[in-house]
């Protein structure tokens, strides 16, 4: 008998001699929360600097100048970005855009020095970005390998609670979930930020 | 089922899911570690004060948790369907999916995928799943090497030392002890290194960095499989998860077959109630899901082994198979006044505190009256902390209290039985009751003058396996009624009760 069949029977042995207790879910949690584009974004701002990400706002139309601004702070010369992402977000950076593809080693993205990238969703009420590796997002290895990470963040695609984010995702797509840069309290319950990740994580919120 | 249709209570598994001493012996030991509980005393307040901050921010807390011990309850229900479904999405998304009865049977598994790959190194992410059924363990026998990556691990890892808590398993040791591990044990360090956690954080970093570009295999647990996608889920704080779960070109993860969650929009229950519940985060700070192989991103090699190893043991047992809900975020422990005190080593398995006392009996077994596992559903003052915090709303008390009557039943013809015999006869009788109380008071010649009797003689040493016991009063309190000082005592109270 293989391992799965005596594992299917042993569960149906175990509950004919404890007969399950039939049950239903109860989801009479918040669901379906909806608030104003001011509150959310004041409450989203006040998630991620709780987190000490770094965060900008920005209109749509100066998004090209906020960027640059962020990059030339951080003395970034050489920028990643994912294939599908608008290229006119880069048009006032002065340094090398290098537009990533899937032949590139993992290893070589650590000779950049930032990725820019777009985002999928986010929850206000945790502050955490979620990425599904679509074109303006890419593969995960990109928003991961380089030490900084500017992450543009839509008004429209701020939901307020981890239900309403999760439910605009596509489940079957690659998904990370971010909220504020890598962290470790395991040295004496010390926080210290940065560990294997980006070490830098700056959002700009736009619309 | 046997083949005459009968059932038949599963095999327990095996594995690091027993010590080799009794829990009072071992806490003992453990005790006289002020280090220790300094350190267990400061991440458990630390981390309980957190979490009571955001849970109590949420107005819907305790419908999160009807709805997640609800969802778990379900998933055991439905357990061979769903896991059927999962086997089937997985599949369907290029992942290729094993089953692994016990410990054994999932390291060799893994091995043997390991081995198909050629790499003789494999970065790990931390998992339970992997550290109950002995994984490094049985790779280094084989001459593979497991890197663990999360920072608490690798010191773990490094210093040659065991786990001691869940979700920070290095609490026992100070930055001092980090630094001295680091500067021993870890290829290519700067000798300058200080033990500042900042400087010793970076120093994992460099040391892990070039792991994590080079290494083609890794191995993870999981924190949820989706039956309905065949999405698995990891979430942790450091990106060393990130890492080992992108950047192979083979991913391996052992996931224990109660970890499942029948659809994607459970997750919008449990990704609330885990990190608030484990690290007192809204959110950790990175989680990753995947299903099967995406090409073009992340490991293009994906292997599911679902693990038994004593879980459908567990489930044949009606009260006790709610241990089975547990997601793994370590708030019992937290809230623990026995844990607190003498932290996880004394629990002897991979799983400690109070969830641990309830799962490792139930997973393992705890078949003869010596067993150091047959010690733990005594490791508790039943205060019932535990049952408030756990997100689930496992009843762990009430667990306990069934695994000590089971502990008992199992003893039914050996000592413990006989002193308990003894007592119900000498308490059916006031003639018998008094002349045995004069007789107890005898034990204080066997507690001397640490006033605690840690072994009793013939009999009755059954009674003190599993505790000791405080030595007993100089008189009864019949005894004291009947003397002067009781009598001065009875005069006085009534003299005031007068005078009101």
């Amino acid at each position: 008998m293989s391992s799965r069949d005596a594992i299917l029977g042993r569960i149906r042995s175990a509950q004919t001699l404890a007969p399950p207790t039939p049950v239903e879910v109860p989801r009479d949690y918040r669901l379906g929360r909806t608030l104003p584009d001011a509150e959310r974004r004041e409450l989203l701002v006040d998630r991620l600097v709780d987190y000490k990400a770094h965060v900008h706002e920005s209109t749509p139309e100066d998004l090209h100048v906020v960027l640059a601004k962020i990059l030339t702070a951080r003395g970034v010369r050489r920028v990643g970005i994912p294939e599908g992402l608008d290229r006119s977000w880069l048009a006032e950076f002065g340094g090398e855009v290098v537009v990533d593809s899937i032949d590139r080693p993992a290893a070589d993205l650590g000779d950049l020095d930032g990725v820019v990238t777009a985002s999928a969703v986010t929850c206000a009420e945790t502050g955490t970005i979620f990425l599904d590796g679509s074109p303006d997002q890419g593969r995960r290895a990109l928003t991961l390998v380089p030490d900084l990470h500017v992450c543009v963040v839509a008004m429209s695609d701020v939901e307020v609670g981890v239900p309403e984010a999760l439910a605009r995702l596509v489940p079957e797509r690659p998904i990370t979930m971010i909220s504020g840069p890598s962290a470790t309290s395991d040295i004496e319950l010390e926080r210290v930020e940065g560990v294997h990740g980006p070490r830098t994580l700056e959002v700009v919120m736009i619309g | 089922m046997t083949a005459l249709g009968m059932p038949v209570v599963p095999p327990r598994g095996s594995g690091n899911l027993r010590g080799l001493e009794k829990f009072p012996d071992a806490a003992r030991q453990e005790l006289a570690n002020p280090q220790l509980r300094r350190n267990i005393g400061k991440a458990t307040h630390t981390i309980r004060a957190k979490r009571l901050n955001v849970t109590g921010e949420l107005p819907d807390w305790e419908q999160l948790r009807d709805a997640g011990a609800a969802v778990k309850t379900d998933v055991l229900n439905r357990l061979p369907e769903l896991l059927v479904q999962l086997e089937e999405a997985v599949t369907a998304r290029g992942g290729v999916v094993h089953w692994a009865a016990d410990a054994a049977e999932a390291n060799a598994i893994v091995t043997d995928l390991i081995r198909k790959t050629g790499s003789d190194e494999v970065i790990k992410v931390k998992s339970m799943a992997t550290q109950e059924i002995g994984l490094n363990e049985h790779l280094e026998e084989q001459g593979i090497a497991a890197y663990e990556t999360d920072l608490a691990e690798l010191i773990v890892q490094l210093g040659h030392d065991k786990p001691s808590h869940i979700l920070v398993p290095a609490i026992h040791r100070n930055r001092a002890e980090i630094r001295e591990i680091f500067l021993r044990e870890m290829p290519d360090v700067d000798p300058d290194l200080d033990d500042n956690p900042r400087h010793l954080a970076a120093a994992a970093r460099k040391f892990l960095r070039h792991k994590f570009m080079t290494v083609p295999v890794a191995v993870s647990g999981a924190n949820f499989g989706i039956a309905e996608t065949g999405t698995l889920a990891v979430v942790e704080s450091e990106g060393n998860g990130r890492m080992c779960l992108t950047l192979p070109q083979t991913l391996i993860t052992v996931m224990g077959i109660e970890k499942l969650l029948p659809t994607f929009r459970d997750l919008e229950v449990f990704l609330q109630l885990l990190p608030r519940s484990s690290t007192g985060e809204r959110m950790n700070p990175y989680t990753s899901m995947w299903t099967g192989v995406t090409p073009g991103d992340g490991p293009q090699e994906f292997h599911l082994v679902l693990l038994d190893n004593g879980r459908t043991a567990a489930l044949a047992d009606e009260i006790g198979r709610e241990a089975l809900h547990c997601i793994r975020c370590s708030a019992c422990l937290n809230v623990c006044p026995v844990y607190e005190r003498t932290g996880g080593h004394a629990y002897g398995s991979t799983y400690p505190g109070p969830i641990g006392a309830v799962l490792s009996p139930q997973l393992a077994g705890m078949d003869e009256p010596h067993d150091p596992n047959a010690s733990l559903p005594f490791a508790s003052s039943l205060c019932g902390a535990c049952y408030d915090a756990c997100p689930v709303k496992i009843d762990i008390p009430s667990l306990l209290v069934e695994l000590r009557h089971q502990k008992v039943e199992h003893a039914r013809f050996g000592p413990e039985a006989a002193a308990m015999k003894a007592a119900s006869l000498a308490m059916s009788s006031s003639r018998r009751w008094t002349a045995a109380q004069k007789a107890a008071g005898l034990g204080r010649v066997l507690a001397g003058k640490k006033g605690r009797i840690t072994n009793l003689p013939g009999p009755l040493a059954g009674w003190t396996d599993a505790r000791d016991m405080p030595a007993p009063p100089k008189q009864t309190f019949r005894q004291w009624w009947a003397s002067d000082e009781g009598r001065a005592a009875l005069a006085k109270a009534r003299e005031e009760g007068q005078q009101r």
